[in-house]
Formats: C-alpha cells, structure tokens, sequence
C-alpha cells in the first residue's frame, strides 16, 4: 500500500511540476466547453432564401412577405429567372428558392387551387428536411389565411378537417440546445484528457528509459497501474467538477439528478478510460504511436457515441458496435441523471456495463504491462 | 548448488528470431569481486546483463543472481541488487531528494530510513545545496553519481552497472571508480560493463565478449601475459580483430 503512495505521490509532483501541462490539462478543456457549447447546435437558423415571383401580386408579395417575418428565413433575393437562382445556389449563395408560378393569385381565386415549387440544397440531408418543414408551415398558414380571407368574401370552399398538435417537450422544456449538448460535450472533454494522459503516461517512461529502472525493482505490476491510474482518476474528477460549475453558472443548466450517482458512475467511467490509455501505452513504443491509436479510438467513440446523432438511425451493425462504446453509456447516463434526475435503478443496465468494461480493461492493462520482455 | 558464488551463469543464450544475441555463455562472479564486462557494441552485453537483472527472459540455458534463478524468481533476484544503466535513469523533473524518496519508496524502505539514508547520501556527495534541485539541472558526472548512489539505497548485495562512466570526464570517473571500490570494500560484488580500457585494468577479473560469447575470461594481468601484450587496451583490439 505504502509503494502505491510513493508512485501517486510522484506522478502529482510531475504533473504539477510541468508548467506546459498544466495548463492544457485544465484551462484548454474548459476553453473548449465554452466554445463547443456556443457554437456546436444542429439548430437551423439563417437560412438563405430566394424566390422568383412570376406573378408579382398582392397575394404572392403576401406570400413573400410571411417568408420574411419568419426567424428561420433570410429573404435574400428576388431572382428574376429560374437559371439564375439555380446558379445562385450552385454557387451556394442560397439555399431555398420558392418559385411562384404566372397567374398564381388568379388560379387561386379561379380554381381554389395552384402549385409551388420549392428547391432545397439538399447536400446536408437532415438541414434540408428541416427547411422543407419550416417552409410547409409558412405555406400552409399563408394557406389558411386565404381560406378565411374566401370565406369572408362568401367564396364556397371545402371544409378542410385540421387536426393540430400541440407539443409537450419534456426535460427541455424550452428546446435550449445547449442543455442537450453541455452534458455530452462535458463527456468529452473528461474522456479526451484522461484519455490522453494515461495513453502517453507509460509510454513516455519507456521513451525517458525510466521504465527499465521502476522494472529492475521488485515493485509489483497492479502497485505500479494502480499508482499509475489513481492521479489522473483525480485529475478527471476535477476537471468534471469544474465542467459542472461552468455548466450550472454559464449556461444554467438543470442538474436534477443526484450529484453523488454522477460522480460515482464518473469514477468507474474514468477506470475504463485510463485502462484503455494504459493498455495502448504498454503496447506502443513512442507517443507519438500512442497518440495516434488514442485518436483513432476518440474519433470513433465520439462520432459513434450518439451525440451529435442518434444511434437509433445508426444502421444495425453500427448500433452493436456502439455497446463497446464507453462515451455512448457516460453520455446516456450524464443526460439522463442531469436533465431527467434518473435515480440509480434507472442506470443499472450503463452502470454493470460500464463496471464490466472497467474490470476487463484494466485487467488487460496489468496483464500488458511486462516487466520481462 | 556450487560454492557461494554471487552470480552462476551456465549456457545462457538468447536469440532474437534467428539472430543470436548471446551465444551460449558461462561464466561465475565470486562474492565481492568487482567483474568487468567488456566487448564491443553489439557484441551482446546489455542483453546479457538484462537477463541477469530478471528484465529479460532467456531462450535457453540458465542463471543465478544472488541463489535466486533469474527465470523463475526474478522479484527476489530484483530484491538483492541494485541497477543502473546507460541511459539515465532518474526523473529529470524531479528534485535529488524527491528521486530518492520515489526510488527508496518503491523498494518499500520505510519512510524513516529513506530520511536517514537521503541525508547520509547527500552528504556524502556533498550535494548539500543541490538538494532541493531539479536533476536536470545537474552535470552529467554529478547525476551519475546521485544514479549510482540511488541504486544502492536498499542495500543490494550484487550492483550492475551499465556502462556507468558513458560521456564522464576523467576526473569524475576516477571519483566513480572510487565510489565503486568502497561498495566493492563493503562485501558487495560489482558487475560493470564499460568501454574504457582503464577502467578494465581497475577490475579484478574481466571478461570480454564478441559477437555473442565470451572470448577471454581472466585477471587483467594473465590476459595481458596470455595475449603478450602490455595493456588491457590491446588485448581487446586483439581479440576483436582475430575474429574479423
């Protein structure tokens, strides 16, 4: 016990002693969770719009005009052909062009019916399907205006049946998409710098050759990644508690759950993180290796961890792939305990998962760690 | 069992995939000898000494360090001796009292020793004021003699050093030497590679190695006699020659 302290007692000395580190290790993260939080949201907003009125009437100006007063739309332009607006957006100067056909407003008051036609630049699948939605809402309010506006004026039309729904948005209540990111992107900043720091940590004894020394002692292989694991277990606390508190005070955001479930799942979280860093480094030879085999698995956890999309949409063989992903359960769990306020039960399926994947990979990380070569 | 000998080594071989690193080797270093280990680079002495320390796993034959079998107990050969290598080996972002108390705390010294045993050796080397100094700060010779004395701090019977002296000015070598002499003196027995050819005349027997086997084992001066030559220097150009 007293051989784990003196090497906990060293790897702090380091770590502090690094005037380069140190910052990195607390400042950049938090620097990042400012910035990402701003600035990484799926909301679409400012979108470029354009049109082409063939028609120029009250009614089509009418038309326009509620395109306008929308906060998702930018009317930009009035093209005067179809050719130059398919220019304009091939050049990417808009992304939505409305045309509205010749005799529109007299085909609406004639035959109580006309066509539109609206081009989407489709490039981002999911931005263009949300276009589309805004601008069927816009339509069809412009739609049943011109209804009231008939039937004032005595013009006979078919009753049309609506049904409207009104949404109930739970945990989030006012859609802030920041109270869905800051949580996820906490996550990250917590994995990427344990992640980082545990995979360059050994291997960077073997580069300085005082690896071979800490060998030739007969210190044993749990002391030493015990010893090795508990400080920067320390550090990954800190640096969620500080994440926390810029979460509540920056962005106010709710944390419902219990603090004391959050931490405790976060230590067996941060276990899995550090075995898998130990793991890579006891198998690589420079940190420069080590680096690039913690990126590889970063990106792949991150973009597959379900927070910037769904892994509901993800194809099946993705969907297995994500139950050896660490991120996907501490994401799931930060979320539902700091938006939901889950309880312990509710975390038990991520908890026992998270607690498997903690005992195998730092069981591999002893196991790895060869004093003979 | 033979005789009390510090180390026994009989046939030891290790092959890197088909090259054979160290070629069936034999030889024994009596209690209190200070043994030199010589040859050429890549003549194989580092992978034979890290077999001895239990840091590498031999292909065949066998050894013993201190009784202990280097294979099979390597953690209670690891207990009985003290190492220090070529590449240095203490934390440069450390202080010298910080390495101590980190190294004494690994070979599980209680913390009232590594105090006593801290102060005795900066006192001995009169590193009273750099103390408290990162080892990076230090001059190459000083350094190797904090490393030197930090591999003694659990009182190891057998001490290998690995090319100890490697880019030391003369002066702090002869100190080295000397330091090396006293622990000699103290019933510890010395197992030192070096390519200094003075050096080799210091110690009391010495082998030389080419290409993976040992190819002269005496005294300095039976060797000299033997290859009729008068310095240690030229028995090694020599033997190194006769096997181009």
């Amino acid at each position: 016990m007293n051989i784990i302290r003196y090497i906990i007692q060293k790897e702090f000395r380091q770590i502090f002693r690094n005037k380069a580190m140190l910052p990195i290790i607390f400042v950049m993260p938090l620097i990042q969770l400012i910035i990402l939080s701003n600035a990484a949201t799926f909301e679409v907003k400012n979108i470029k719009f354009g049109y082409i009125d063939n028609d120029k009437t009250s009614f089509s100006r009418e038309l326009i005009e509620k395109f306008n007063a929308s906060t998702y739309f930018n009317v930009l332009t009035d093209y005067p052909t179809a050719k130059m607006a398919s220019s304009a957006m091939l050049n990417g100067n808009v992304d939505v062009v409305l045309e509205i056909p010749p005799y529109f407003e007299r085909n609406l008051l004639k035959d109580k019916k006309t066509d539109l036609s609206l081009t989407i630049n489709a490039i981002d699948g999911a931005a263009a399907g949300v276009e589309n939605v805004y601008a069927s809402q816009i339509v069809q309010q412009f739609n049943k205006k011109a209804q009231i506006d008939f039937r004032l004026q005595g013009v006979a039309i078919d009753q049309q049946q609506l049904i409207e729904t009104i949404p109930l948005f739970w945990y989030n209540e006012t859609l802030n998409y920041k109270t869905f990111m800051v949580p996820g992107i906490l996550v990250l900043l917590v994995t990427m710098i344990t992640l980082f720091l545990s995979g360059m940590n050994v291997v960077r004894e073997k580069e300085i050759g005082t690896l071979e020394q800490i060998n030739v002692t007969p210190i044993k292989k749990y002391h030493f990644i015990i010893g090795k694991l508990f400080p920067f277990l320390v550090l990954g606390l800190v640096l969620l508690t500080v994440g926390l508190i810029i979460a509540k005070l920056l962005f106010n955001i709710p944390i419902i759950g219990s603090i004391t479930l959050m931490y405790g799942y976060t230590i067996i979280y941060i276990l899995v993180i550090l075995g898998i860093g130990l793991f890579i480094s006891n198998y690589t030879e420079t940190q420069q290796q080590a680096m690039f085999i913690a990126w590889f698995f970063m990106v792949i956890f991150i973009l597959m961890s379900g927070l910037f999309t769904p892994i509901e949409s993800m194809p099946k063989w993705a969907q297995i792939l994500t139950e050896f992903n660490p991120i996907k359960y501490f994401v799931q769990v930060m979320r539902m305990v700091m938006l939901k306020g889950a309880g312990f039960t509710d975390i038990i399926p991520q908890l026992l998962k998270t607690l498997l994947y903690a005992i195998v990979m730092n069981g591999l990380a002893v196991w790895s760690y060869k004093k003979v070569s | 069992m033979k005789k009390e000998n510090a180390i026994y080594v009989e046939n030891l071989t290790k092959m890197f995939g088909d090259f054979t690193a160290v070629n069936n080797i034999s030889f024994e270093v009596g209690k209190g000898e200070v043994f030199g280990f010589l040859g050429a680079n890549g003549a194989g002495k580092t992978t034979a000494m890290k077999m001895l320390i239990g840091i590498l796993k031999p292909t065949s034959g066998h050894a013993q360090v201190a009784s202990f079998d280097v294979a099979s107990q390597a953690d209670e050969v690891k207990k009985s001796i003290g190492y220090m290598s070529q590449r240095f080996s203490l934390y440069n972002d450390l202080t010298i009292k910080e390495n101590i108390t980190f190294f004494g705390g690994i070979y599980g010294l209680k913390k009232s020793v590594i105090k006593e045993k801290t102060q005795e050796l900066i006192d001995e080397l009169g590193l009273k004021d750099e103390a408290n100094k990162l080892v990076k700060s230090l001059p190459l010779g000083w350094k190797q003699k904090v490393a030197f004395s930090v591999s003694l701090l659990h009182n190891p019977r057998i001490i290998f050093l690995d090319e100890p002296t490697g880019g030391v000015d003369p002066i702090t070598r002869r100190q080295f030497w000397e330091m090396i002499y006293r622990e000699a003196h103290k019933g510890k027995t010395i197992f030192v590679t070096t390519h200094y050819m003075d050096e080799a005349e210091y110690c009391d027997r010495v082998s030389i190695m080419v290409e993976g086997k040992i190819e002269a084992l005496d005294t300095p001066k039976n060797l000299k006699t033997q290859y009729k030559v008068d310095s240690m220097n030229q028995v090694f150009l020599k033997l190194a020659r006769n096997i181009e």
